[in-house]
């Protein structure tokens, strides 16, 4: 019995790979969109997702101000002559654990995108600049979608549920 | 061109915009000077995202904001003043457009094939290809004459997937609504210019489960006037 209950978690652990959730935040903590990749993942309640989104919002604020290094002030002038102003400190990118890793991406307006995927996935970047270009796509310019508010469009979810299939299918 | 070039001043050689040298108006070549001639997909998208905002503001009902009129006959179709009450409409935004593209296209075709479409057939077939693809750089994906024996005046025109629709997703509970109405609009312009007065409708048709090839998929709906209906036998007769 134990051989065999041990045996099928191992299957279903293999079945899930790649790229595992999405979690989107708005720039005042807010959660407007969470979803997994695939069945047999723990799933939180709407309640926990809501909490783990302002946390993590509160979290990302205090990890932008850590830096021991002092921000270099003075604008540099690029090649073409206008003055670039120094990027502002990212904060927290990347959390690594045993199981999985959290990739987060935060645009400039703020909003948050967090990316789970398994340790070994490659190219998430690549994976979360397309995810970003359907947000830009599917969800801002559709006129019924509001900003900062949950997001609820078919397309989006279609056009994202065939592209995360697509790459975890290719490993 | 050479029915462009003849001046009317009599005997003095007239060159300007509105008759060339080489016989090209203005009218002959798009306003954009880019290689392929296509304006960008993001602009049009917010554009239209805007225009879809305005006609849903202040609102009743989504009828309202398909349709110009509820009014089925179209003896009632008074063009300025119902246009102007409900401009705030989609189709409404889409007519003026039809009716300037009919004459731009005709126009740009070669002087032998300048004639105005005279039956239903070619006038679909005309919207199909030309108005089609002028719009939206492909042909529309079908023509359909209505299978119902008891409406004659119905024929659909499908397009899989059309481009004002592309990024929109519309909430469930306004699932009636297609902004593809704005289309329609045009569709209907074109039918109205080419004095076959018609209202034209735009349908969602595509089925929303998992896996549907053309998900967004949109009947556009031609209902001729029965003036038409009735013109159209004389000429099969004839």
């Amino acid at each position: 019995m134990w051989s065999v209950a041990g045996g099928r978690e191992r299957v279903a652990m293999s079945e899930n790979r790649g790229i595992l959730a999405l979690i989107v935040i708005n720039k005042a903590g807010g959660l407007i969109y969470n979803r997994t990749f695939g069945d047999g993942l723990n799933q939180l309640n709407t309640n926990d997702y809501l909490v783990l989104a302002g946390t993590f919002h509160g979290v990302h604020a205090i990890t932008t101000r850590l830096s021991p290094l002092k921000q270099q002030q003075a604008a540099s002038i690029t090649a073409d002559g206008i003055p670039s102003r120094p990027d502002p400190p990212s904060g927290l990118e990347v959390l690594e654990s045993e199981n999985f890793r959290l990739q987060c991406f935060n645009t400039l307006t703020g909003t948050k995108f967090l990316l789970f995927t398994d340790n070994l996935q490659a190219n998430v970047d690549v994976a979360m600049r397309k995810v970003y270009d359907l947000y830009a796509d599917y969800v801002t310019k559709n006129p019924f979608y509001q900003l900062e508010m949950p997001i609820r469009c078919d397309t989006f979810d279609r056009k994202l549920n065939s592209y995360i299939r697509e790459i975890n299918n290719a490993r | 061109m050479s029915n462009l070039q003849a001046p009317r001043g009599g005997g003095k050689e007239e060159s300007g915009l509105r008759y060339p040298t080489n016989g090209k108006t203005i009218y002959h070549r798009p306003l954009n000077r880019a290689k392929a001639a296509e304006l960008s997909g993001a602009s049009f998208a917010y554009l239209f995202s805007e225009m879809v905002s305005y006609a849903s503001k202040k609102i009743e009902s989504i009828q309202d904001l398909e349709k110009r009129s509820m009014d089925p006959s179209f003896t009632h179709k008074t063009p300025y003043l119902t246009r102007f009450i409900a401009s705030a409409r989609l189709n409404v935004q889409g007519h003026p457009i039809g009716l300037k593209l009919l004459d731009l296209l005709l126009y740009r075709e070669p002087a032998r094939t300048q004639t105005r479409p005279l039956t239903i057939i070619t006038l679909l077939h005309f919207i199909k290809i030309n108005v089609w693809q002028h719009l939206f750089g492909q042909v529309a994906d079908g023509l359909e004459k209505s299978s119902d024996p008891s409406k004659p005046d119905e024929y659909m025109i499908i397009d899989n997937e059309p481009l004002v629709n592309r990024y929109i997703s519309v909430p469930r509970d306004m699932s009636q609504l297609n902004c593809a109405a704005y289309v329609a609009g045009i569709i209907e312009g074109v039918c109205d210019g080419s004095a076959f007065p018609a209202r034209v409708t735009a349908h969602s048709v595509g089925k929303q489960e998992e896996g549907e090839m053309w998900p967004g998929r949109t009947v556009f709906l031609v209902k001729f006037a029965p003036e038409v209906m009735e013109r159209e036998s004389f000429l099969g007769k004839g």
